[in-house]
């Protein structure tokens, strides 16, 4: 196996837990877990790349990283102060139980 | 190949605390396997010579986001979840066969490309110093730098407006009816 597909398919089987975990949990919380460890997987998709590519001196995956990282952390706050929200009207964040929108 | 034990140990760590994470009942354990999964990917980053990111996963994910999830578990009181009938056994079927096939198709294609057979680890001597981060931050990458700061301010904000209890609006809403309660009463005594 070369060097960078063993980091790709870990990432790859990061990807598949965190979006079987997003997919089928009901737990709101969870479900943000789930997404979170998917853009993990993106992350180190980005970083295997930029070791593994032509121009590693441009640092070009490592800023992308960073701005992802970034940008991880303003959902994470944004989801999880929506899911209290929730919570404050509806008394649950099952979100099997959240569907009076449902037709 | 013995040099690479520390990596299959990251991969172990990171692999098995995503799926405890993804599997287990008790939500705070949840949140304790998926800062341990966060962490073990913090060492594959150093592994790859990439510091500075490994420095900031850690600082963002293990310290920020993992506690903004315990803080989401105890204010929602989520540690004890009640069980419904259908979150048991097909449910771990079903997900262990997604898990199945899209890790089959990726690692498919992963291992039958052949550009990616040709490829090896650049020279160890390429890393990302910090500094050289920096300066790309302030030169090339100054517009992203500052849109990433206006949106972490949005997101800030708004995550205070959304969370924020609703008490001045309840006491609007609870004061019409409070004089339509007295004019009633007014009616009803004239």
């Amino acid at each position: 196996m070369s060097p960078p597909s063993q980091y790709l398919i870990v990432s790859a089987m990061l990807f598949s837990v965190g979006f079987a975990g997003a997919a089928l949990r009901r737990n709101a919380i969870l479900v943000l877990i789930g997404i979170e460890l998917m853009l993990n997987a993106a992350n180190l998709n980005f970083i295997a790349f930029w070791r593994c590519g032509a121009h590693p001196e441009a640092l070009t995956g490592v800023m992308f990283t960073i701005f992802s990282l970034a940008i991880a952390a303003a959902e994470a706050a944004v989801g999880l102060a929506l899911i209290i929200a929730v919570y404050r009207h509806r008394r649950t964040i099952q979100l099997d139980e959240l569907e009076s929108l449902k037709g | 190949m013995p040099n690479n034990i520390p990596f299959y140990l990251a991969a172990a760590v990171t692999l098995g605390g995503a799926i405890a994470a993804m599997s287990l009942r008790n939500l705070v354990h949840c949140a304790l396997c998926a800062a341990g999964a966060f962490a073990g990917l913090g060492a594959i980053y150093l592994q790859l010579g990439a510091e500075f990111v490994a420095a900031a996963q850690v600082l963002v994910y293990v310290g920020a986001i993992a506690m903004l999830i315990v803080f989401a578990i105890l204010l929602t009181r989520g540690g004890k979840v009640k069980l419904t009938a259908r979150q048991t056994a097909p449910n771990r079927f079903v997900g262990f066969l997604i898990v199945l096939l899209v890790c089959a198709s990726l690692a498919g294609s992963i291992l039958r490309s052949p550009s990616l057979q040709a490829r090896t680890l650049a020279l160890p001597e390429v890393t990302a110093p910090a500094q050289r981060i920096g300066e790309n931050l302030m030169t090339a990458y100054v517009l992203p730098l500052e849109t990433v700061g206006l949106l972490l301010t949005a997101a800030m904000l708004g995550a205070v407006v959304l969370a924020i209890r609703e008490e001045p609006e309840a006491r609007l809403r609870s004061e019409p009816t409070a004089q339509r309660r007295q004019a009633l009463e007014e009616a009803n005594i004239s």
